[in-house]
């Protein structure tokens, strides 16, 4: 007869102590951390394109950029003036851990940081499972998507502080509909904070820009 | 796709165990995952078969035990079962709350022989 041993031990506790080490020095260093997840297409390195655009003159912004393969992302966040980019490459993980976001910031000093952004890889399950440090999550969706997709991935919708919805300029082209988006992602996260916006005309981005200004701010009044 | 860097931190655990208790055989890894963790309960039965083939851990069974959703009221503290994902009180109707359940994602027990 077989003993029964009681374990009673996280899967992923080994991801979840790192996740709480960066989380730390992030904090010591007064670093505001976001980690931007959506799926593929919906304008994740747009947004950032955008935000380094506005934000590089006030803040010293970092970015690591995650993807399966190839650096095109990480090369437009440089295109796009952002002097402290970092790509990793995945080569075929679904999501970013906390070890390579650790190993990734050996390469930065954290205490000239401001806004420290994680891109995390396109997918929309995967990355709700692994805490990466984030003061926290922001999941990216878009009007050429469907406004069901908060109850199709409820988990990563229910773990993220805010929704940002782009491509608000292609309303009215596809059955999208924005109220529909808002009830459905509020449904399973009534505290989400939402900002509409397009990427492509700039509609909707200063209030946006002013939002992550301010969590830099309060940030930095943390003790 | 995740269920095999999940099932490979469960074999990682459960070797561990192995060792530091000297054990002979582990028939039973006995989990306890959450329906909010959008972990995919046969995915992750299939990525630990293919792992622990040709291991010692290749004729150990694993047991997932789903856990639903529970919430907590933030406004009057009434505990619920979450269905459908839907986070709104039947009690106030508030959508402030608490998840107390379903973000499970731990191994519970084991089963083993020394």
């Amino acid at each position: 007869m077989p003993d029964k041993i009681a374990i009673e031990k996280k899967v992923l506790s080994e991801n979840d102590l790192l996740a709480q080490e960066l989380r730390t020095k992030f904090q010591e260093n007064k670093v505001f951390v976001f980690n931007l997840v959506s799926s593929p297409g919906s304008g994740k390195t747009s947004l950032l394109e955008k935000t380094l655009g506005l934000l590089q003159d006030k803040l010293n912004i970092a970015l690591v950029v995650g993807d399966v393969q190839t650096e095109n992302d990480a090369d437009r966040l440089i295109q796009a003036g952002g002097k402290l980019v970092r790509p990793i490459v995945t080569g075929g993980s679904c999501h970013l851990d906390a070890n390579m976001i650790h190993k990734s910031i050996q390469q930065f000093n954290l205490n000239e940081i401001d806004l420290f952004v994680i891109e995390n890889v396109g997918n929309l399950v995967c990355p709700s499972s692994y805490d990466l440090g984030e003061d926290m999550k922001i999941v990216l969706i878009s009007t050429t998507e469907g406004d069901d997709k908060p109850l199709k991935y409820p988990g990563m919708f229910r773990k993220s502080s805010v929704m940002v919805v782009n491509k608000t300029d292609l309303l009215g082209f596809s059955d999208f509909e924005l109220h529909k988006v808002k009830e459905n992602a509020r449904q399973i996260n009534g505290q989400l904070e939402i900002f509409e916006l397009s990427c492509r005309t700039g509609e909707g981005l200063d209030t946006w820009i002013d939002w992550l200004l301010e969590q830099v701010i309060l940030k930095k009044k943390e003790i | 796709m995740h269920e095999l860097s999940i099932a490979s931190s469960i074999v990682k655990t459960v070797l561990e165990e192995v060792k530091n208790r000297n054990l002979k055989t582990v028939t039973l890894v006995s989990m306890r995952i959450g329906a909010l963790t959008d972990v995919v309960p046969d995915s992750l039965q299939f990525g630990f078969e293919a792992i622990t083939k040709d291991t010692i851990l290749a004729k150990t069974d694993l047991h997932i035990e789903t856990i639903s959703v529970k919430g907590c009221c933030n406004n009057c503290q009434h505990n619920f079962e979450v269905f459908e994902f839907v986070f709104i009180c039947p009690n106030c109707e508030s959508n402030d709350i608490k998840m107390s359940h379903g973000n499970e994602l731990e191994i519970a027990y084991i089963e083993a022989e020394d």
